[in-house]
């Protein structure tokens, strides 16, 4: 037990600072970002489930299996002496464990509830305001001078550009921003970015919950520039990007432009100099390797619970 | 339906429907109590105000469309990375200066 809870200590503190602090300083995200993604996800899943296993694991470690710690402690709970071999510490352990995973759970729901609230305002909106989706392109368009494209997400999707950006842009530019915002909802980037959301409100004090997200916007944003790049070419793509960026309207929008800016300021750089570059996929190999690493990463707390579950 | 109140003055149900009707299809016009369902239902959501003052009572467009589509700009435009899932972008907040560079990046690609 003791040595079950030693390992899945280990593993999630790996998976807390050394691992994601090289994955989002690594390169190789940029050539492949779906399978740099799913290790994100791995990361995620596997951090969290090791850290809760180990407490769980060092909790139920005198009655030997986290059947016998339940059977043991839970006549128990509400009142009655400690019973034999538990310490202070051991009970404080299984506490935390329980809280954390409460915790991360409730912060997902809240999350997931105030996202849908937003959007289900925004279709309202939409509805009222926004013109019937155009056949050239296949978005709403909204009267609004400042060029400006976005996707709302969920079961019902739209996506919205305006005045100003059917100004801005021409046919093909245009196409290119919508295809990016079609990826973004037929891939379903919102539930992915959900879950890395809720796990940095859950844990704002946590520096890597904060660059895991960065990471994961990135990555998502890169995908979705990856359709319309195979779609209208490079070209369009590019200049768009260029045109909204340096359009620079939506600044004089941003009531905290301090951080956000320079974050999305360090997107858009690096979508601009990958879409240059054009940079070469993963090899196969390469790309196995790494859905297999995470896998591995959410397969062995999973297994090492259940070896001590009885 | 909105269109009817981003044009005029306050209007009472019954005007709303003969509106509808003269813009709509011969005998797709709606029933008032459809117009007034509506009307009410919008009334909660915040779109339309009713004076009570008079019999029957009148609605009228608390925002014009203008307005709400300032409104509703501000929130996505200023929706930054971190705060919600809701939306995503296609190019988030750029500074002056960043917007600068760009400028500069995209004069070079448009000559070439």
């Amino acid at each position: 037990m003791i040595v079950a809870a030693v390992a899945l200590g280990a593993l999630a503190f790996a998976l807390a600072w050394p691992v994601p602090v090289a994955l989002s300083r690594a390169e190789w995200p940029a050539r492949s970002p779906a399978t740099a993604l799913v290790l994100w996800q791995g990361i995620a899943l596997g951090g969290g489930l090791s850290m809760i296993g180990a407490l769980l694991a060092f909790g139920a470690s005198p009655a030997g299996s986290l059947a016998g710690a339940a059977n043991a402690l839970l006549p128990m709970a509400a009142a009655g002496p400690i019973p034999e071999g538990f310490g202070v510490v051991h009970l404080a352990a299984l506490t935390l464990a329980v809280g954390l995973a409460v915790h991360l759970a409730l912060n997902l729901a809240t999350t997931a509830v105030r996202a849908e609230r937003a959007r289900r305002r925004q279709h309202r909106l939409i509805d009222l305001l926004a013109s019937p989706a155009s056949e050239s392109t296949g978005a709403r368009v909204l009267a609004h001078p400042v060029p400006a494209a976005y996707c709302v997400p969920g079961l019902r999707t739209a996506t919205v550009i305006t005045d100003g950006l059917v100004e801005l842009l021409d046919e093909a530019e245009l196409r290119a921003v919508v295809g990016h915002e079609r990826a973004h909802l037929d891939q379903l980037h919102h539930l992915v970015l959900l879950a890395f959301r809720a796990w940095h409100a859950a844990l704002p004090w946590f520096p890597i919950a904060n660059r895991a997200e960065r990471s994961v916007a990135m990555l998502t944003e890169m995908l979705a520039d990856d359709a319309p790049r195979r779609r209208v070419g490079v070209e369009p793509l590019r200049t768009a990007l260029l045109r909204v960026g340096s359009s620079g309207a939506s600044a004089a929008y941003d009531d905290s432009p301090t951080a956000s800016a320079a974050s999305d300021e360090r997107v858009l750089e690096r979508r601009l100099a990958r879409l240059e570059a054009d940079l070469h996929p993963l090899d196969p190999r390469a790309r196995s390797a790494t859905w297999l690493l995470a896998t591995a990463i959410v397969a062995v707390p999973v297994c090492v619970l259940a070896a001590i579950a009885a | 339906m909105e269109q009817l109140w981003m044009g005029d003055s306050a209007l009472t149900a019954n005007e709303v429907r003969d509106r509808l009707a003269s813009a709509s299809a011969p005998g797709r016009a709606p029933a008032t109590t459809t117009v007034l369902t509506v009307l009410s239902r919008l009334e909660r959501k915040g779109f339309v105000g009713r004076s009570r003052d008079t019999r029957p009572h009148r609605y009228s467009a608390l925002l014009s469309r203008a307005e709400h589509t300032a409104e509703l700009m501000h929130e996505v435009l200023s929706a930054s990375s971190d705060r919600d899932a809701a939306l995503a972008r296609f190019v988030g907040t750029v500074s002056a200066g960043e917007a600068n560079t760009l400028r500069r990046l995209l004069d070079d690609v448009v000559r070439h």
